[in-house]
């Protein structure tokens, strides 16, 4: 189930942030390698939200600084 | 001291009838209309159904979609035009700039992002105010990113921030930036006005106040100002922006001068929310101003770009140009109002019509008043009815009237 979360994470972050997917890996960090700010988070949190049908609670956004933090947190609460 | 003059350098335009100005000039001088039936939204039960829509708009010629979910329309327009008036005025490398400190942006809008509230609304409604209203929605929205956008995407550092005065916004921004240079805060500024206006609220709201004309069966026909069968303006959009330099550092750098700007006067009516004062005695005060600001005798102006929205108010417009020009509008003063073909931009008017002024003064050649067969026996003047024509013209005038009884009159020379 992960590779199949880790996919459809990549493409929503492509589709948010503007980047090839060719560019995306679990090692990039959205503010540091993919251009994001803080509004451009926000948004995509929004957009993991709707497509997982999760809610992430605002204090533990902080902790999602890379691809691989948002796979490994969506997938844990998937599970 | 002398004044610091003021040259126009480089111009930007995003109109119903084009996408650049060459573009929206050709349409000018073809006396073609950009009116047509709303596409954007469903017109069902409202009582006007046309309007001036930019046809065929990509923002991403100009910057990537990330930025394009950043910005209302109105935004997008402004950005555009902003990269459109850098390249006309040879300011497209960055180098060539003058110190980006000394470089500033005044662009405002009438209404601003309408388009976003509008649909952020409706989001909120349906999935409620944590999903349903975008990070971006506030920085969409507000009219002042407009110059905030541009200053961002090409590193202007100087003064930036947004007038808006109704339909007189991209007038007032202009004269108001040209006032910015002159006393020394900027040597280059990008001004003008945008506006993306064409959603239910915007058609909504002014159709409420009976100011649309609603000759649906007829768009191409339905801006006629000065004619007897008008009724109502027929609402456009899209952006005009020119890029201001002090003369002496535009001469200084080699820059193309288009024309210059000589004169600037803003006042207000204090006479009513939204009708002119009777005999237009506010827009009189106002073009006088004008005239005096660019030390220049009525007898010496060949053509107004009137704010001519095809309203009543055309013939107040024209009272107050006979009472300022007297027996020169009688005969030798050309005026015409490039509504009737582009429709009204609100606050992008003022912009558009700047240029399209400057580009009547560089070229020799007067834009038409289309629709023009029947006119109001009120308005009698020459309207240059119907179609283009050459004219040695070397000061032209632009008027610009707002809501809330706020006037703005630019005079232009022909460089």
């Amino acid at each position: 189930m992960s590779a199949e979360v880790e996919s459809q994470i990549i493409e929503i972050i492509c589709e948010q942030l503007d980047v090839e997917a060719s560019d995306v890996d679990t090692s990039k960090s959205f503010m540091d390698d993919l251009g994001a700010d803080s509004l451009a988070i926000v948004e995509l949190v929004l957009a993991l939200e709707e497509k997982f049908d999760v809610k992430i609670p605002d204090d533990e956004v902080d902790g999602l600084q890379t691809v691989g933090h948002a796979v490994s947190y969506i997938t844990q609460r998937l599970g | 001291m002398t004044r610091r003059r003021i040259a126009v350098t480089g111009t930007g335009v995003i109109s119903p009838l084009g996408l650049t100005m060459n573009e929206t000039w050709s349409g000018l001088m073809e006396g073609r209309s950009g009116i047509g039936p709303i596409t954007r939204f469903d017109t069902t039960d409202f009582g006007t159904t046309i309007a001036g829509e930019v046809r065929d708009f990509d923002p991403t010629v100009y910057f990537s979609k990330k930025y394009v979910r950043q910005m209302d329309l109105f935004i997008q327009y402004a950005v555009a035009c902003s990269f459109q008036a850098l390249e006309s005025a040879g300011l497209s490398d960055e180098a060539s700039r003058p110190d980006p400190e000394r470089c500033g942006v005044f662009v405002g809008a009438g209404l601003g992002g309408i388009i976003t509230i509008e649909k952020t609304h409706d989001s909120l409604r349906a999935k409620g105010p944590r999903r349903g209203v975008s990070p971006y929605f506030v920085p969409a929205i507000i009219v002042n990113l407009a110059a905030g956008q541009i200053s961002l995407f090409h590193g202007l550092k100087g003064p930036n921030f947004s007038h808006t005065s109704a339909c007189s916004t991209g007038a007032h921004s202009v004269g108001e930036a040209a006032r910015t240079i002159e006393r020394g805060d900027a040597d280059l500024m990008i001004a003008g006005g945008t506006e993306a206006t064409i959603s239910p609220l915007g058609v909504g709201g002014f159709n409420a106040a009976r100011a649309l004309s609603t000759r649906n069966d007829d768009p191409a026909g339905a801006s006629r100002p000065f004619s007897k069968d008008r009724d109502g303006f027929v609402m456009g959009e899209g952006c005009g922006v020119m890029v201001l330099e002090g003369w002496d550092t535009a001469k200084a750098r080699g820059a193309n001068i288009i024309a210059e700007l000589v004169g600037y006067a803003a006042n207000a009516d204090a006479h009513h929310i939204t009708a002119p004062s009777p005999n237009g005695e506010g827009a009189q005060r106002c073009m006088k101003l004008a005239l005096k600001d660019a030390g220049i005798e009525p007898s010496q102006v060949g053509y107004i770009n009137a704010h001519g929205t095809s309203t009543l108010a055309d013939t107040i417009e024209t009272r107050a140009i006979k009472g300022v020009f007297g027996a020169h509008a009688e005969s030798g003063l050309a005026v015409s109002s490039t509504k009737s073909m582009h429709g009204h931009l609100l606050g992008a008017a003022g912009g558009i019509e700047a240029a399209i002024c400057c580009e009547a003064l560089r070229l020799g050649r007067l834009p038409p008043t289309i629709n023009l067969h029947d006119p109001d026996p009120e308005c009698d003047l020459d309207y240059v009815a119907n179609t283009a024509r050459d004219a040695d013209v070397e000061y032209a005038l632009s008027n610009s009237f707002g809501f809330g009884g706020t006037n703005a009159s630019l005079v232009f020379r022909r460089a």
